[in-house]
C-alpha cells in the first residue's frame, strides 16, 4: 500500500519463477482431481435427475410401486408418507439423543477425570464405527424383543395419549424402536462435534466464573453453553442428516406400511425414503426403479438442506464465538 | 445421624462448613435402590409366575437417588449446591445410559456370534446351501475386493485433492468451491451413493446392470471427502518452515510437496485412509443397490453381481430360509466377522497414527 508512496525506492523486478516440467505436471494433475469431485458431485445430481425424471413424466397408471399406494396414483402420493416418516423418525432420534449425546460431551469435556477424558473419547467412537447393519441386526433381535413388554404397559396406562393408542406391536418392531436405534447411531456424531466446541471454551473464561464463586454447573451453564450454542446446534443439525440418510437399522427393525401416523407402538408404522428404497430396490424393475430413484433425489435434497444449514451456523458462530 | 456428624466434625474448617462428605451420597443410592426395590416388591401384581425387572428397578432407583440427594443436598448445602450436585448426577449418567447400547450390543455379537465363528464360515460360500452350513468366505472375499477397488479410486483422487487445497489452491476460486462441495458430499445418504452408482452404470451399460466396480464406485463417493479432509488437515499441520527449507535449496515445488510435505504427513494420511476404509467396509445400502447380492465367489469386479459382508448379515436376516436359527447364526457370525474387521482397521489406525506421528514439537 505504501510502496506508492515512495518513487524512490527502486522498483522490485519480479523474476517469473522457471516452471519445470515436473511442477506444471503435478500442480495440473492435483487442480485436475480437485475438479473431478465438482464433476462427481454434478454427475450425482446430473444422473439421478436423469434417472428420476421419467418416474414424474410418465403415466402414474403404468407404475405398479405407484399403484398400491392410493387410489389417485400419483408420484407425490407415494413420496409425502415417505418424506413425513422419514422426517418422523429423525425428530424422535434426535429427542432421544440430543441430551444423552450434551450430556456426554459435557462428561466427557468438563467433568470425568483428564486422564481417562480421553479414554472416554474412543469408547464413544466405536460407537460410530459399528456398521449400521449390525446395529439394525441387534435393534431387529435383541431391542425389539426386550422393549415389546414396555409398549403393552404404555398402551395399558397411557392409551389416552395418540402416541400410545396401540394396539401394540407384538414384536416390538415399532417406529419407537427404530427411533432408539437411530438414536444410539446419532449419538456419537452430536457428541464428537460438541465436545470439541466445549473444550474450545476460553479456559480463562472458566476460571473467571469459577473465581467469581460458581459452582460447575453454574460456569458451565453461564460460560460454557453460551459459548458453544452455535456448534451445539449444528451438532444436533448434522445429526438429523445422518439420521435422514440412515437406511439398514430402520429397514431392518421396523415393520412399516406406509402409513401417516403418530402412534408410536402399533405394528402399522410409517416407513422412511431410504428404508423404503432399500426394501424395494432388489426387486424394482422398469419405471418402479425411476420411482425409488427420484425418492432417493428428494432424500438427497432434504439432507443438502438441513447440512447446508448446520455448516452455515457453524461457520457464522465461528465469527463471533470468544474462542478466537 | 449422619449429617449431624458430619457439619460436626468439619465445623472448625469454613471451607467445608456446611459440606457433605461423598459417603453419603454412596449412602443415599445404596437407600435408594433398596427403595425402589421395596416399591417394586410391594406393588407387584397378584401373579404366580412374578419376576422382579431388575433393570426397572435400578431405573427407579437411580431416578429415587436424584429426588433424594438434591433434597438432602439443599436441606444441607443449600439450592446452587443443590443443582449443582443434581446436574452432576445427570450428565454421568447420560454417559452410562449411552454405554448400555454399546455394552448390549458387543456382548450379544459376540456370544451369538461364536456358534458359527469357525472354519467352514471362512472357507465355503453360500451355493447350494438352504439350511445349516455354509459360510461367508464369498461376501468377505467381495468386501474386500469392492473396497480395495474403491481405495484405488478415491486414495488418489482424495490425496491430489488435498494437495491441491493446501499447496496450490489457497484463496483461489476453485479451492473454495471444492472445500464447500467436500462439505457437500460428507453429507451424503448413503443410499443416494448407492443410487447414483446405479443409475451411472444403468445409463452406460443398460438397466439391470449390477456388479462389483459399480458397488466399488458408490464407496468412493462416501470415501472420497473423507480421505479428502483426514488428509487436507494432515498436509496443513507440516510445518511451513519444512516447504521453505526445501525452497531455499532450490528443490522445485513438486518435489518438495513429494520428497518433504508428503513423508511428514503419512502417518496422518495412512491413518485417515484406513478409517475411510473402516467406515465403507461397513456399507450396507449403497452395495445392495449398486452390487446386488450372490451365492457364489466372484473373482471379477467388471462383471455379475458380488456379495459383500455386511449385505449378507442383512439378506441372513431377512430371508431366514427353512432353518431360521441357522441364517441368524450366520447373520451373527457375519456381524461378528464385520465388527472384528472395523476394530482393527479402527485400532491399526490409530496405532500407527501414534507410532508413526513426526515429533513436530520441538
Amino acid at each position: 500500500m505504501n510502496s506508492s508512496d515512495l518513487p524512490s525506492v527502486p522498483k522490485v523486478v519480479v523474476t517469473k519463477v522457471r516452471q519445470r516440467p515436473g511442477d506444471r505436471v503435478f500442480s495440473g494433475l492435483s487442480r485436475l482431481s480437485g475438479s473431478l469431485i465438482l464433476a462427481l458431485l454434478a454427475g450425482v445430481f446430473g444422473f439421478l435427475f436423469l434417472e428420476g425424471l421419467p418416474a414424474l413424466t410418465a403415466d402414474p397408471a403404468e407404475i405398479s410401486l405407484l399403484e398400491r399406494s392410493s387410489e389417485n396414483p400419483n408420484f407425490w402420493a407415494y413420496v409425502f408418507p415417505l418424506v413425513y416418516g422419514t422426517l418422523w423418525a429423525a425428530f424422535l432420534a434426535l429427542l432421544f439423543a440430543f441430551p444423552v449425546a450434551i450430556g456426554i460431551a459435557l462428561f466427557i469435556s468438563h467433568y470425568a477425570p483428564r486422564r481417562i477424558a480421553e479414554f472416554l473419547g474412543y469408547v464413544i467412537d466405536l460407537l460410530a464405527a459399528v456398521p449400521s447393519v449390525v446395529y439394525g441386526l441387534w435393534g431387529g433381535t435383541v431391542l425389539a424383543p426386550a422393549i415389546q413388554p414396555l409398549y403393552v404397559s404404555l398402551h395399558e396406562n397411557l392409551s389416552f395419549i395418540p402416541f400410545f393408542e396401540g394396539p401394540p406391536s407384538g414384536t416390538g418392531r415399532t417406529i419407537l424402536t427404530a427411533a432408539i436405534v437411530l438414536a444410539v447411531m446419532v449419538l456419537p456424531i452430536i457428541t464428537a462435534i460438541s465436545r470439541e466446541v466445549f473444550l474450545q471454551t476460553p479456559v480463562l473464561y472458566e476460571e473467571a466464573a469459577l473465581a467469581l464463586g460458581a459452582t460447575r454447573w453454574e460456569m458451565i451453564r453461564t460460560v460454557v453453553l453460551p459459548v458453544a450454542r452455535g456448534g451445539i446446534i449444528s451438532s444436533a443439525m448434522l445429526g438429523l442428516g445422518r439420521a435422514f440418510g440412515e437406511t439398514m437399522a430402520v429397514a431392518m427393525v421396523l415393520s412399516a406400511t406406509g402409513v401417516i401416523s403418530v402412534n408410536l407402538i402399533s405394528s402399522v408404522n410409517p416407513s422412511t425414503i431410504a428404508a423404503n428404497i432399500a426394501l424395494s430396490f432388489p426387486e424394482a424393475s422398469g419405471l418402479n426403479v425411476n420411482v425409488l430413484i427420484a425418492s432417493g433425489l428428494i432424500l438427497f435434497a432434504i439432507t443438502l438442506v438441513v447440512n447446508s444449514i448446520a455448516r452455515w451456523i457453524v461457520d457464522r458462530s465461528k465469527e463471533f464465538s470468544g474462542a478466537n | 445421624m449422619s449429617l449431624n456428624l458430619n457439619v460436626a466434625a468439619k465445623a472448625t474448617n469454613s471451607y467445608s462448613s456446611s459440606r457433605l462428605g461423598s459417603y453419603v451420597f454412596g449412602l443415599l443410592l445404596i437407600g435408594a435402590l433398596l427403595l425402589s426395590l421395596a416399591v417394586f416388591y410391594l406393588l407387584r401384581p397378584a401373579e404366580e409366575d412374578w419376576q422382579l425387572n431388575l433393570v426397572a428397578v435400578a431405573i427407579v432407583g437411580v431416578i429415587f437417588y436424584v429426588i433424594l440427594q438434591y433434597a438432602v443436598s439443599r436441606f444441607v448445602e443449600g439450592a446452587r449446591r443443590a443443582v449443582d450436585r443434581t446436574a452432576q448426577v445427570l450428565i454421568t449418567s447420560a454417559f452410562l445410559i449411552a454405554l448400555t447400547p454399546l455394552i448390549s450390543l458387543l456382548i450379544t455379537v459376540v456370544t451369538k456370534g461364536a456358534s458359527r465363528f469357525d472354519l467352514d464360515f471362512f472357507t465355503l460360500s453360500m451355493r447350494n446351501v438352504v439350511g445349516e452350513g455354509g459360510g461367508a468366505a464369498h461376501a468377505v472375499l467381495g468386501t474386500v475386493i469392492m473396497a480395495l477397488a474403491a481405495s484405488v479410486i478415491s486414495v488418489p483422487i482424495g490425496l491430489l485433492t488435498s494437495i491441491y487445497l493446501v499447496e496450490y489452491g489457497q484463496g483461489r476460486r476453485l479451492s473454495q468451491w471444492i472445500t464447500f462441495f467436500v462439505d457437500v458430499m460428507t453429507g451424503i445418504p448413503s443410499i443416494v451413493a448407492g443410487l447414483f452408482a446405479y443409475a451411472l452404470f444403468e445409463i452406460i451399460l443398460g438397466p439391470g446392470t449390477r456388479m462389483g466396480l459399480s458397488g466399488s464406485a458408490a464407496l468412493s463417493v462416501l470415501m472420497i471427502p473423507i480421505v479428502v479432509r483426514s488428509s487436507e488437515e494432515m498436509l496443513r499441520l507440516v510445518p511451513n518452515e519444512l516447504r521453505e527449507a526445501a525452497f531455499a535449496l532450490g528443490v522445485p515445488k513438486w518435489l518438495t510437496i513429494l520428497k518433504v510435505v508428503l513423508p511428514t504427513a503419512i502417518a496422518g494420511i495412512t491413518t485417515g485412509v484406513m478409517l475411510a476404509i473402516a467406515r465403507v467396509m461397513g456399507e450396507t445400502a449403497p452395495l445392495l443397490i449398486a452390487a446386488g447380492f450372490s451365492n457364489d465367489f466372484n473373482f471379477d469386479i467388471f462383471h455379475d453381481r458380488m456379495q459383500s459382508l455386511p449385505n449378507f448379515v442383512y439378506y441372513s436376516y431377512v430371508s431366514q430360509g427353512s432353518v431360521p436359527e441357522a441364517y441368524l447364526a450366520r447373520a451373527w457370525a457375519g456381524a461378528l466377522t464385520l465388527i472384528l474387521i472395523v476394530m482393527v482397521l479402527n485400532l491399526g489406525a490409530r496405532l500407527i497414527a501414534r507410532t508413526f506421528a513426526p515429533k513436530i514439537g520441538r
